[in-house]
């Protein structure tokens, strides 16, 4: 497939905006949909619409078999070893709350630490904040080199007998930087301790197989896999899932009910209570369909590399701009670029690069201790999807250019 | 002039620009030309709240009305606050409460009018407001 092909699936990209083409860069907070499930999307809710699970009567059944079928696509998607470890959220950070209520409610106790890293998104610092204040334990948080990469040789250090779970992101929404997560797990299992990892924006870029990192959770959302809004996955080991409690009641997490006691389903039912997005979780198999689609393109595989090449020489050869998170190695960051302009506010730019047609992020990215630690209100974020071209990198800095001459 | 003339003369100013760059070159100069602000005023309770830049205001009242000093870190914002703190300073308190600072949408921003836009024009209006 080539890149003109992807584009084709995206009727969006042909948008335009203050009367300019739209130059879509901001896909690490939510990407666009293709056709593709925009039509499964559309064919649930006309044709096949009934709740799940439950209910013998033939549209139901059509529907289980949707929402069961898009857990097999998952499993197999993360190479997972058995369906059960597959529970829909509605996204990631709906499942790393999960872990941090049922996996700390069974496992975490008051003098006891949990381990987040400093480059980690708020959704993956503030529920295990929450968990620690419910369960006075304290949050350890490993910093970072000073590009904000992890160093293996410093989580080593900082976990001891009272860690009960370190929690790090698969790739950083801010840096872009892909972690070296596999032989992080391998540290932390060696001292006995689990593993999650937010996958929120590695799934997207990386080919994930949760045996071979041997993380126990996985966590992501759908929204940024090209997938329904509202959908998510929280991958966790069986080990774990069946020694930890319910985290919601209600619905089909239930095996018996009764006034003296309530017996529960078994997983993956146990963590899915209420009505599931069942006219949305399927979309996933069509955007996992597509991403395998497009991760086997030379084609785009050649773009991104473009892209990412200029962008590099670009920041690189510019004294005015500061990029963050700059790789020791090529393949080392995913084509996504946060980066400052002296005596320009971030704000700024994104408002006057909206005006030329460019979307990009602007702030503080969800990781207000990420700019502490790099000493900056904010920064701004371009970040590529497998539709976006060269021809559109070199207009955003051309437009960058033009932003940067109207603002010093 | 008068609260409505300061107004009408902004619509008209606004009125000359077809593209949305021309209105944000002029609302960078505005930024550049707002007087400066004192450092030691820049304190926790005059940092408006709700907006992804900081932006800073001041209110003192002078036989019986009202005039606003203000500053920002982002330019364009400090662009807007200067439009807003012309228009409104010198006028009483009651003309403030009694205004419904229409004329914001009326130059085109209507867009940064938004309650849950992070840069928060709304969060200005309410504080300049607060001050009635």
């Amino acid at each position: 497939m080539t890149v003109k092909e992807v584009r084709e699936q995206f009727p969006i990209l042909d948008t335009t905006v203050y009367g300019k083409p739209l130059v879509y860069l901001d896909n690490a907070a939510t990407a666009q949909r293709p056709e593709s499930v925009v039509a499964v999307w559309n064919a649930l809710v006309r044709g096949c619409n009934a709740n799940i699970h439950r209910a013998v009567h033939k549209l139901a059944a059509q529907a289980t078999d949707e929402f069961e079928n898009t857990r097999n696509s998952v499993r197999e998607f993360l190479n997972a070893e058995n369906r059960e470890e597959i529970i829909f959220t509605s996204g990631a950070t709906a499942s790393i709350n999960l872990v941090t209520f049922s996996f700390g409610e069974a496992f975490v106790h008051e003098g006891d630490e949990v381990i987040v890293s400093e480059a980690e998104h708020h959704s993956n610092i503030v529920p295990w904040q929450l968990l620690c204040q419910r369960k006075g334990a304290s949050l350890k948080v490993l910093e970072t080199d000073e590009n904000g990469a992890i160093i293996p040789e410093k989580l080593e250090i900082l976990l001891s007998e009272k860690t009960k779970i370190v929690a790090i992101s698969h790739i950083s929404n801010v840096l872009g930087l892909i972690n070296p997560v596999k032989e992080l797990v391998s540290i932390c299992h060696k001292h006995g301790i689990p593993v999650l990892v937010d996958g929120a924006q590695g799934i997207v870029h990386e080919t994930v197989d949760v045996q071979d990192l041997d993380c126990d959770f996985y966590a992501f959302s759908g929204h940024k896999l090209y997938a329904a809004t509202g959908t998510g996955v929280l991958y966790g080991k069986k080990k774990w899932l069946d020694k930890m409690p319910p985290f919601m009641g209600g619905g089909e997490m239930i095996h018996t009910v009764s006034f003296s006691g309530t017996t529960y389903a078994p997983l993956p039912a146990k963590f899915e209570a209420g009505t599931q997005n069942l006219n949305a979780t399927p979309t996933l198999v069509p955007a996992i369909d597509f991403v395998k689609s497009v991760r086997v393109s030379k084609d785009v595989e050649a773009e991104q590399n473009a892209i990412t090449e200029y962008l590099m020489d670009v920041f690189a050869q510019d004294a005015r701009i500061k990029l963050y998170g700059v790789p020791r190695r090529t393949g080392e960051k995913i084509p996504l670029f946060s980066f400052s302009v002296e005596g320009a506010h971030h704000e700024d730019i994104a408002l006057l690069l909206d005006k030329m047609g460019i979307a990009v992020r602007s702030g503080q990215m969800c990781a207000e201790p990420l700019m502490d630690r790099f000493k900056t209100t904010g920064m701004v974020r371009v970040s590529f999807a497998p539709y976006n071209t060269l021809e559109e990198a070199k207009s955003f800095v051309k437009c960058l250019y033009g932003a940067i001459d109207m603002l010093l | 002039m008068s609260l409505e003339e300061k107004k009408q003369q902004i619509i008209e100013d606004f009125g000359q620009f077809d593209e949305w760059l021309d209105k944000y070159e002029y609302l960078i100069e505005l930024g550049k030309g707002l007087e400066a602000f004192p450092e030691e005023k820049k304190t926790e309770d005059r940092l408006i709240k709700g907006c992804q830049s900081r932006v800073w205001l001041d209110c003192e009242e002078r036989d019986g009305r009202l005039w606003f000093t203000a500053d920002s870190d982002a330019i364009i914002t400090k662009g807007i606050i200067s439009l807003l703190i012309d228009v409104y300073s010198g006028c009483t308190p009651g003309e403030i409460a009694g205004d419904d600072f229409g004329f914001i949408a009326e130059i085109g921003l209507r867009d940064n009018l938004s309650p849950t836009r992070a840069n928060g024009l709304v969060s200005m209006i309410e504080t300049l407001k607060s001050y009635v």
